[in-house]
């Protein structure tokens, strides 16, 4: 039972790193219909920029900080120099361009970083928490915190802000935003800037358990899209609760079946994604597409 | 509508094609010869995606399907190339249509995803069925010669082959897009309920065209098995996938001959991608990508296309601000 | 004093031109109606003053030029548009509707919501729905009520009877009557209900494939006899 309960947290904890990834995901795929391939690659680079700072003797977490403005300063940009110019074409030349963006950031950080795993802190103690009789990692409730933290304040940024309203607004009817005044390109550029900064605060918790190179954010990312798919890629909230199960459920397969070694956790997820779309394709929340004559 | 091309000028490449062997040296024939494959696989794809609008992010499982029934039949029952080249492309035409119907009940982004699932799992799948497969390490077959009395290297040879089969297929293709069954294809990629309430038989033309699509990729997975003369299940990764459907989006979505031309985009950019960087030739890569996508967003088929209607019309204003572009964008590609 | 001078405008629908030099100008603090058939162009008018679709020739806004701006703009400049079919953000609440509708005045908010709901009390009672969820007529006044909230100097409707009951067709305007009297908000109405519009405008003009082909005040225009046997019926 305490192992039960010790799996469950440290899939919560895991799955927040899911969620987050998924979210950003979602919340682009809303407002443009385009999956950003790119998303886990550029959350890698965004963690080595933290990095850099880290090793530089900045504190964990202004680092932390200054990290997550320069992801959303880095996402608006993207969107408004890399995406805009494509903003009118077919889905996939826009799904092409986000791929070449996967490529750059991958080969970039490479090359400026090297390949070499390099060990990332954890802003949390070493020593395990321990409530009633069973202990729980440290870094784990941390991430569940961090998590929970950013996902409130998005929560209460779109639900009762102007800004976060007319964004909401933008994603799912641009015309009509334009008719009350809403500069609807910038909306999409403040989409991608939260999603550049959810996937960094995904990268920075995971690199202390991954530890830091180029393709660290591989995996994860194929677990954020099982994710998203679970919940329903029209549904922010069912990314969330998508990421969280995904999360709890790798663990618990991973503990409980014992031929499911680590090589077979991917497919895993794969077997998810493929579950879910055969089951209910739009996920638990999602809506089912309509289509209109 | 594709711009047809005349005739003469399809006789006149195919003329420059077989001249080649003769002039080109060993490695850079090879390259070609994928070059052929790749334009097979790439057409397999674009009547899926670009005629019918099926996303598909998995073509590299067909693609290994059929390279895998090719060196299976090479490998253990030792039948001769020639044969396994049709029956690698009947066998993915079924696994295609077994996978069509399924796929029926996804669109867009969700069959992205179960194709992209797809693309994922098929390494792991091959290391699985080791039995058949050899696992990890694949299987080694041999480079077939050319028949007696032709004085044909290995490489020449392959080359000829590749490219009377890419010609037919290049041939067959074009029948059946400019056919009934092409205007169904584009009917219900289109608009499905219109289609569907025309007659169209919905279900049947897209599971067909989804057997079709992988026969098609199939056939150009079998033919890198005899050329290549080895098959390992890393070289069918989720990239494959990702690399065919960057080539029909650089060609052009539903077109013919915009195949040929990503085919050469995916061959040789990125090696050329590495002669300006070693450090980060994918870099390099990366940004051919965007910039190619920025100047052409409708392939290079469809940059033609532009440059024809442009000069045959008379200017248009342009709206004011970014007006309804985005909100104008149309679902299907 | 002219609220609106047209002069010239053309648009276009891809490389189709809908519009073939309009022309006319519009009073301030009147109600002006644009009659005509389907086709005739009336939505693509509204749509060129709000820059909705490429145009020549020129608009201007209380002497100001506003044709070749980006849509956020005119809208920045006091123009409102209830498009045709409403337009409503469907997956927000009446509420949160009426909010956007605000969002280029941060100031007063409460205020306009009030007088809102003023006039139209269904909404306060619905203000917290599902915008998707309200009935045609219903949307219909939300879509009025949101463009209100910008308190704006032109309001431009596109076709507020459509596919209304009549009752709530006179309701609504009604409504827009009142609103011009209390408020002198000048009004750009399409619609092709004659009778309704013609018992609601000072000044009619009436398109025909693009053009203006009859202008002037309205109870001239209904003693016209082509208006009378084309558009009234009898």
């Amino acid at each position: 039972m305490d192992v039960f309960v010790q799996q469950v947290v440290s899939g919560l904890a895991t799955g927040g790193i899911y969620a987050s990834l998924a979210l950003a995901l979602v919340m682009i795929y809303q407002a443009t219909d385009v999956v950003n391939f790119s998303q886990g690659e550029l959350a890698m680079f965004s963690t080595y920029l933290a990095w850099t700072m880290l090793n530089a003797g900045v504190p964990y977490w202004l680092a932390f900080f200054a990290t997550l403005a320069i992801a959303f300063v880095g996402g608006v940009l993207i969107e408004r120099v890399v995406i805009r110019p494509v903003e009118g074409a077919p889905i996939l030349t826009i799904v092409i361009v986000t791929l070449g963006l996967l490529v750059i950031a991958n080969s970039v950080a490479g090359w400026i970083w090297t390949y070499v795993q390099k060990p990332f802190p954890s802003p949390f103690p070493q020593t395990p928490l321990r409530v009633g009789r069973i202990y729980f990692g440290s870094h784990d409730m941390g991430e569940i915190a961090v998590t929970l933290v950013m996902l409130t304040l998005l929560f209460l940024f779109f639900r009762y802000t102007p800004l976060g309203l007319a964004m909401r607004a933008a994603a799912q009817n641009p015309v009509s935003s334009r008719l009350v005044g809403i500069r609807v390109g910038w909306m999409l550029a403040l989409g991608w800037g939260l999603a550049a900064t959810f996937g960094a605060v995904a990268g920075m918790m995971v690199a202390p358990i991954l530890t830091l190179e180029p393709n660290m954010m591989g995996g994860i990312q194929i677990y954020a899209f099982a994710a998203a798919t679970l919940g329903g890629f029209t549904s922010p909230v069912g990314a969330v609760v998508g990421g969280l199960l995904v999360g709890v459920i790798e663990n618990l397969v991973g503990t409980y079946v014992w031929f499911i070694g680590t090589e077979l956790k991917l497919t895993v997820a794969l077997a998810m994604i493929i579950v879910v779309l055969l089951v209910k394709p739009s996920g638990l929340f999602g809506r089912a597409h309509v289509r209109r004559v | 509508m594709a711009r047809r091309l005349p005739l003469l000028a399809v006789l006149l490449a195919l003329g420059v094609a077989c001249f080649l062997p003769f002039v080109m040296s060993g490695f850079r024939l090879f390259q070609f010869t994928q070059v052929y494959i790749y334009a097979i696989a790439l057409m397999g794809l674009n009547l899926l995606t670009g005629y019918n609008g099926q996303f598909s992010l998995g073509h590299g499982a067909f693609y290994a399907v059929g390279a895998y029934t090719s060196a299976i039949m090479m490998d253990r029952w030792s039948v001769p190339y020639g044969w396994t080249i049709p029956v690698a492309g009947v066998v993915c035409l079924v696994v295609g249509f077994l996978f069509g119907r399924p796929a029926l009940r996804l669109e867009g982004l969700y069959l992205a995803l179960a194709t992209f699932s797809l693309a994922l799992a098929t390494p792991q799948i091959l290391k699985y069925f080791e039995h058949w497969t050899g696992g990890s390490q694949g299987l080694v077959l041999t480079k077939p010669k050319a028949p007696a009395g032709l004085p044909l290297t290995e490489d020449q040879w392959l080359y000829f082959v590749t490219l009377a089969v890419a010609a037919v297929m290049y041939a067959l293709a074009v029948n059946l897009v400019r056919g009934r069954i092409g205007r169904a294809l584009i009917a219900i990629r289109d608009n499905p309920i219109a289609a569907t309430v025309m007659g169209v038989d919905s279900a049947l033309v897209k599971s067909l065209t989804f057997g079709v699509s992988a026969a098609y990729t199939g056939v150009a997975g079998a033919l890198s098995a005899v050329a290549i003369a080895y098959v390992a299940p890393d070289s069918f990764n989720v990239l494959l996938s990702i690399t065919l459907l960057i080539g029909v989006v650089i060609g052009g979505l539903g077109s013919i001959w915009g195949n040929v031309f990503g085919a050469f985009f995916v061959q040789f950019v990125p090696n050329w991608a590495q002669d300006i960087s070693r450090a980060a030739p994918w870099a390099i890569f990366g940004v051919f990508l965007i910039v190619f996508m920025y100047t052409m967003p409708y392939g290079v088929a469809g940059a033609v296309r532009r440059l024809w209607a442009r000069l045959a019309l008379a200017r248009v204003p342009q709206p004011g601000g970014e007006a309804v572009r985005s909100a104008a964008r149309s679902s299907s590609t | 004093m002219a609220i609106l001078e047209v002069d010239g405008l053309e648009a276009y629908y891809g490389r189709t031109k809908a519009l073939h030099g309009v022309s006319f100008s519009m009073e301030e603090r009147g109600i002006t109606t644009v009659l005509g058939a389907n086709g005739a162009g009336k939505t693509t008018t509204l749509r060129a003053i709000s820059a909705m679709v490429p145009t020549a020739g020129t608009i201007r806004l209380d002497g100001e030029r506003i044709d070749g701006r980006a849509p956020e703009d005119i809208v920045g400049r006091g123009v409102a548009h209830v498009p045709e079919g409403r337009g409503t953000f469907v997956d927000l609440t009446v509420e949160e509707n009426l909010r956007l509708g605000a969002w280029l005045r941060r100031r007063g908010v409460a205020d306009d919501l009030q007088r809102v709901f003023g006039y139209f009390p269904i909404l306060a009672e619905r203000r917290r729905q599902m915008a998707g969820t309200l009935s045609g007529g219903e949307q219909q006044m939300l879509a009025i009520a949101r463009a209100l909230m910008l308190r704006p100097r032109l309001l431009l409707v596109d076709e507020p009877s459509l596919g209304l009951a009549p009752m709530l067709v006179k309701e609504i305007f009604r409504i827009l009557r009142a609103i011009n009297r209390d408020t002198g908000m000048s009004m750009l109405l399409v619609e092709q209900n004659a009778a309704l519009a013609l018992d609601l405008a000072d000044h009619v003009f009436l398109l025909e494939t693009g053009r203006v082909v009859l202008s002037g005040t309205s109870d001239v225009l209904q003693k016209n006899d082509a208006i009378r046997r084309s558009y009234l019926g009898y």
